[in-house]
């Protein structure tokens, strides 16, 4: 192992498909292979928890193991020799693939999850014969009574994200695995309505299912992944600063997403983030200024008239009482842009330090 | 914060006072669990049983309003066993000998006696607190709205420098802002006394300055009014035009009878908002601004990390954004402002304030550009600068007075316990605290008009003490009556014991009970916070009450 002269940090070196490359102790085969680009299929792998090793998509071969390993979970060591595509892994990946699809309900038509989901890429990619083992498909019958969270345990492939998350993350633990082998069902505790569990409704189960077992509820049926316009921006609820996903399709916001690693959130959300974005569609939204009319009541105006209206009160009250009768209230929500400019306003164009908003609130 | 949400994990011990951090900011709630996870230490400061109170390894469950006790108890505790840093008090801080005379004054006993919580606690707190590596502190709006906040703050300072708990990874001072950009609109200027990056209003050269980047004549050079400073200005006829931008005093503020009084009051009143909000009621002009998804600019966290927000969607038609408003009225009033994008607004704010020198929107984008699949919550390099950011050259400062205080020494103040400004009587025998819940937000300006919030928790709950409910008659769900000297509410009773005998506990996002109606407007003297965590009510049943009804003690988890 060597020291790293400026840093004293410890690197070691391993080969990937005959490639040299450093590593930190501690580093997954996984963890070295997205760092040089190398794409390994997971599907049980979220980067929010720890390694879980369950699906068995990410084996690779390592020169001088008794067989393949999982990617996600093994550690690299100094000299280590690793293959990440072979005809064997090929071959291995898409039989676990084939095993997956044997029970999986094949509704892609239908599905919440097309076009975002895992399961149906890798069978693309792996070129699977659909059902060569038979197809059984799940029929299980389960609540779904949750709000923001559609459920269906059907499309499950038991790879336990959802049940980690809330777990390990989230410290709560709704979801578990009830039942054995074919019978294998992530469910809560008594089959109880999530409401009853101890569920915050953040939804990061929905953002960990790899498939169309857990999605949006209140977006079903709505607009496909590949129509919506995806931005990057931040949420505008607490001081948090979370980074989300909107996914929006011509004038409104569809859904929230997140994918593990983004922002400081780290693809982590609360129920506000997640499923409190819709009021910008709201038909109750302000969509045209009001004025005060002769009989004191508010009504809809244009802009020229409001603007006229603002102006003229403006002035005369300067006039009469000059800038120390007026007072302004930037905001917490706005951007620092608009918070800049309202300031600057009010001292620079009005004349007055009387500016606050609520700091303190 | 002086650190980051990211080495938050890495304390050994943390100290969350006055925070209900799962909810009111439950993203950093995932880091308090994960320092659970790895087997670190919580104490939790929270008058309610919170959800992190129950995971903690000590609850410190004291009294609204007592944590300068509490906290100078446990700065007695750390004396007397000579727990102190001498080390760091000696290089790093002064005014420590009058310091701790004071805290030598009072004892753990009488803390004790004060807060509530038994002295054992303290103690146990103390150790914890001062005998490991490292230990932060997180606190929230349970520290700073009381008439005493700025002591309180002080106090918590006291204990992090007292111990040498600050500086590094894992420890510090971190209070957690609570609304998305309020640290920006701090930061901007959008306060009585300071232009951007905190340059007093009364500075000749901080003046000149802002003259000569806006090419005007600053004439008043004296610190403004606070809010509610202004609302008693309205009253006294000195204030006669107020200019609103997404903000809901109505709702948000204390007292809002007078709240409602004085906006009714005001000559003219211009309200910019993306909902007619209550306060749109009482306007002469309302302006309609567009959502931050359909807005670009940027929001700054409470970790000082500065952000880029882009829009989504174009602005609803007959919207804008807020800054566009502002130079539409500017040059009406005869400005010749000529921003053309938030980007341009964002250049100048770049050349007037040195903490944001260098956050241009270039490296803004090109930090996200560079992201990488493999980013890991350590790494957040990626996302943001964080100020003081005064150069393109300088990468953003992630932990604040590392080797030196921003002023020099830090500096310790002796804080005293001053009584909240109601007691119980025999007319208002309880206590009324509030605060956030998970599922909405504020005043309900967004989050209850999100149908899939609304269909989680659609009411106004008071969390009532199960003693409490059967005493009164109470049962859990039905609506009740609450009343302060300042008016009265009909939420409905949430029966659970997060909150402890004679104590009620309600969040402020709803119009149709807003809890503000309730809470006392008395101001700290120094920030002018009102003291919105501690009032005198007194709980009834509606319709006579259920004697002897069945309880139905609820775990209140959503």
């Amino acid at each position: 192992m060597a020291v790293a002269p400026e840093t004293g940090e410890r690197t070691l070196t391993l080969t990937v498909d005959g490639q040299e490359v450093k590593a930190i102790p501690g580093d997954t085969i996984l963890t070295v292979c997205r760092r040089l680009g190398i794409d390994i299929p997971t599907l049980c792998y979220d980067e929010r928890m720890e390694p879980y090793g369950g699906c068995r998509l990410c084996l690779v071969e390592v020169e001088g193991a008794r067989g393949p390993v999982p990617a996600c979970a093994a550690v690299v060591g100094d000299g280590m020799s690793v293959t990440t595509m072979s005809d064997k892994i090929f071959k291995l990946r898409k039989f676990v693939i084939e095993l997956l699809l044997s029970n999986h309900p094949l509704d892609c038509p239908v599905c919440e999850a097309a076009g975002d989901c895992r399961l149906q890429d890798y069978a693309w990619e792996y070129e699977v014969n659909m059902t060569p083992w038979g197809w059984h498909p799940k029929d299980f019958a389960t609540r779904d009574d949750h709000p923001n969270v559609a459920r269906n345990p059907n499309r499950c492939i038991n790879c336990g994200r959802c049940v980690r998350i809330c777990r390990d993350v989230m410290g709560i633990g709704c979801w578990g695995f009830t039942n054995r082998g074919y019978e294998t069902i992530i469910d809560t505790p008594y089959n109880l309505p999530l409401e009853q569990v101890g569920c915050v409704s953040c939804g990061q189960c929905v953002s960990a299912c790899p498939v169309g077992a857990l999605t949006h509820k209140r977006s079903r049926h709505d607009v496909r992944i590949w129509q919506t316009d995806k931005t990057d921006t931040i949420c505008p609820y607490c001081g948090v600063g979370c980074e989300f996903t909107a996914q929006t399709f011509r004038d409104r916001l569809v859904r929230v997403t997140t994918e593990p690693g983004q922002g400081i959130n780290n693809g982590n959300l609360c129920v506000k983030g997640r499923f409190g974005m819709e009021f910008v569609n709201s038909p109750d939204r302000l969509t045209t200024p009001m004025v005060r009319n002769e009989d004191g009541n508010l009504v809809p105006s244009t802009w020229e008239v409001a603007l006229d209206r603002v102006e003229q009160n403006f002035k005369r009250i300067k006039e009469e009482s000059g800038a120390e009768a007026f007072a302004g209230l930037a905001s917490a929500k706005c951007t620092n842009e608009d918070n800049y400019a309202f300031q600057k306003f009010m001292r620079g164009v009005i004349g007055t330090n009387n500016v606050d908003h609520c700091a303190r609130l | 914060m002086t650190n980051s949400i990211a080495d938050i994990h890495e304390a050994d011990v943390m100290l969350l006072i006055g925070s209900n951090t799962t909810e009111a900011h439950p993203v950093i709630g995932i880091e308090v669990v994960r320092l659970l996870n790895e087997g670190k230490k919580l104490i939790v400061a929270d008058p309610r049983k919170i959800d992190l109170a129950r995971r903690a390894h000590l609850h410190l469950q004291l009294r609204p309003g007592t944590n300068v006790a509490l906290l100078n108890g446990m700065m007695r505790h750390i004396l007397d066993k000579g727990l102190e840093d001498m080390e760091f008090i000696e290089s790093r801080t002064e005014n420590y000998p009058a310091f701790r005379e004071s805290i030598m004054s009072a004892t753990v006993e009488e803390a004790a006696e004060i807060s509530g919580v038994p002295a054992e606690d303290i103690r146990k707190a103390a150790e914890l607190y001062a005998t490991c590596n490292n230990a932060n502190i997180l606190y929230a709006m349970g520290i700073t709205q009381f008439h005493t906040g700025t002591n309180n703050v002080l106090a918590v300072a006291n204990l992090s420098m007292l111990t040498g708990n600050i500086g590094r990874r894992g420890t510090g001072v971190n209070p957690l802002r609570g609304q998305n950009n309020v640290q920006g609109a701090c930061d901007m200027g959008g306060l009585p006394d300071v232009f951007s990056g905190y340059q007093k209003v009364d500075d000749p050269a901080a003046v000149a300055k802002m003259e000569e980047a806006w090419g005007v004549t600053l004439e008043d050079r004296q610190k403004g009014k606070t809010i509610m400073e202004m609302m008693r200005s309205i009253d006294d006829g000195e204030i006669r035009a107020l200019y609103v931008m997404g903000e809901n005093p109505i709702i948000s503020d204390p007292n809002q009878k007078h709240v409602e009084e004085s906006l009714a009051k005001v000559d003219f009143l211009v309200v910019q908002d993306i909902f007619f909000t209550e306060t749109c009621e009482y306007a002469d002009v309302v302006l309609p601004a567009c959502t931050s998804l359909e807005k670009d600019g940027t929001f700054t966290n409470t970790e000082r990390r500065v952000q880029r927000v882009r829009a989504a969607l174009e602005p609803r038609e007959g919207t804008m954004p807020d800054w566009q408003i502002v130079q539409l009225i500017a040059s009406r009033m005869g400005a010749d402002w000529s921003y053309t994008s938030a980007e341009s607004i964002m250049t100048e704010i770049n050349q007037v304030t040195p903490q944001y020198g260098g956050i241009t929107y270039r490296r803004l984008e090109a930090k996200s550009e560079q992201r990488t699949p493999d980013v890991v919550f350590e790494e957040t390099d990626s996302c943001g600068l964080q100020w003081p950011c005064p150069d393109e050259d300088h990468s953003g400062t992630p932990v604040l007075h590392a080797g030196r205080f921003s002023r020099g020494n830090g500096f310790f103040s002796a804080v005293e316990y001053q009584k909240p400004v109601e007691e119980v009587s025999d007319e208002y025998p309880m206590i009324l605290t509030t605060g956030r819940e998970l599922v909405h937000y504020h005043t309900g300006t967004m989050s209850r008009q999100a149908p899939g919030l609304n269909a989680l928790v659609p009411d106004a709950r008071l969390e009532i003490n199960p003693d409490d409910a059967r005493d009164l008659g109470i049962k859990h769900g039905e609506r009740v009556r609450l009343t302060s000297r300042r008016g009265s509410i009909e939420p409905f009773a949430w029966v659970t014991d997060r909150v402890s005998p004679g104590l009620v506990f309600m969040p402020f996002h709803f119009a149709e009970a807003p809890a503000n109606r309730l809470t006392v407007q008395t101001l700290d003297p120094i920030s002018k916070i009102p003291e919105l965590k501690v009032a005198a009510v007194r709980l009834e049943a509606m319709n006579g009450g259920s004697p002897g009804a069945a309880v139905e003690p609820e775990e209140a988890s959503v």
